[in-house]
């Protein structure tokens, strides 16, 4: 029942998030780049959608974190501490798409809802670039026993 | 700016943190979007993570329908598309979040690996805008 529950309330949740994505402006890729277009025309907007959206969702985590499970399932979900080096190259890569486009994947999601098949090309190839990335990423795992205690050290 | 634009920015925001914090406080779940999408994928279909895109994806639909004020085009080729797609989607995996994940839950999480994404790809973001119109002027 709780599972039940708990899918039924993910995806009301993403209705809502989708619906604040449209009216925050960020499923106009113009908007997002005039905020990333800090050099010419800058459009600042983005800015309060991510400071509003932060001050919004701190005080859920806040509770979440302080009661040390989530109220409809079991376990709160612990992203990683340690930083690694995928962290900020793969960051940097994601900015780099990110300004080439004006489109991370949540406006790409309402696009699929509003558009798909103008979207269809950006969905595809996110696919295959997250598979690349997953392979890179199973391929460091499984680095021989020798390298297994180096600290994380990239080799070009 | 003008105060429709802010007013509007300021609730999708809000609007974006609710439904982000509601996850995280009844199910547990982290609202990254692009961790949903590639879960889809790999390892498996997840039900949680799929109904949360499911839901992202019928407001889209549900916006056209009530014909609110929203984009027609991209404004954007096919080959920026798909470029922009394989940076994204490589990227948003090696990091494991995106704007949502790491800019909205990571960094309400006070995060430092989040901080670090989302300076990371702010800056890159911007750099890249900068050479694409002002130094290639596209």
């Amino acid at each position: 029942m709780r599972a039940i529950l708990s899918i039924a309330l993910s995806l009301v949740l993403g209705l809502v998030f989708g619906l604040g994505l449209i009216l925050s402006g960020m499923t106009d890729t113009t908007k997002v780049i005039g905020f990333l277009d800090v050099a010419g025309k800058w459009q600042p907007a983005l800015a309060l959608v991510m400071g509003a959206g932060v001050a919004t969702a701190m005080p859920f985590f806040i509770i979440a974190r302080r009661r040390g499970r989530a109220l409809l399932t079991a376990e709160l979900a612990q992203p990683p501490k340690a930083f690694d080096k995928g962290l900020i190259i793969g960051s940097a890569i994601f900015g780099i798409g990110w300004g080439v486009a004006g489109l991370c994947p949540g406006p790409v999601l309402v696009w699929l809802g509003r558009d798909p098949l103008q979207i269809a090309p950006f969905v595809l190839a996110f696919f295959v670039g997250a598979f690349f990335a997953q392979k890179l990423i199973a391929v460091r795992a499984s680095k021989p026993l020798d390298q297994a205690h180096e600290p994380n050290i990239q080799k070009a | 700016m003008d105060t429709r634009i802010i007013i509007f920015a300021l609730l999708g925001g809000s609007l974006i943190g609710l439904s982000s914090g509601l996850l995280y406080l009844f199910n547990g779940r982290i609202a990254g979007i692009s961790g949903m999408m590639s879960q889809l994928i790999f390892p498996r279909p997840q039900a949680q993570a799929a109904a949360f895109v499911v839901g992202v994806i019928a407001a889209g639909i549900a916006a056209a329908w009530l014909g609110m004020d929203i984009p027609k085009t991209l404004g954007l080729g096919v080959v920026a598309l798909v470029l922009a797609g394989l940076l994204v989607g490589f990227g948003t995996r090696l990091s494991n979040g995106c704007t949502s994940g790491h800019g909205i839950c990571g960094i309400s999480r006070l995060s430092p690996r989040s901080f670090a994404a989302v300076a990371t790809f702010m800056a890159t973001g911007g750099l890249t805008v900068y050479v694409l119109r002002h130094v290639i002027g596209a």
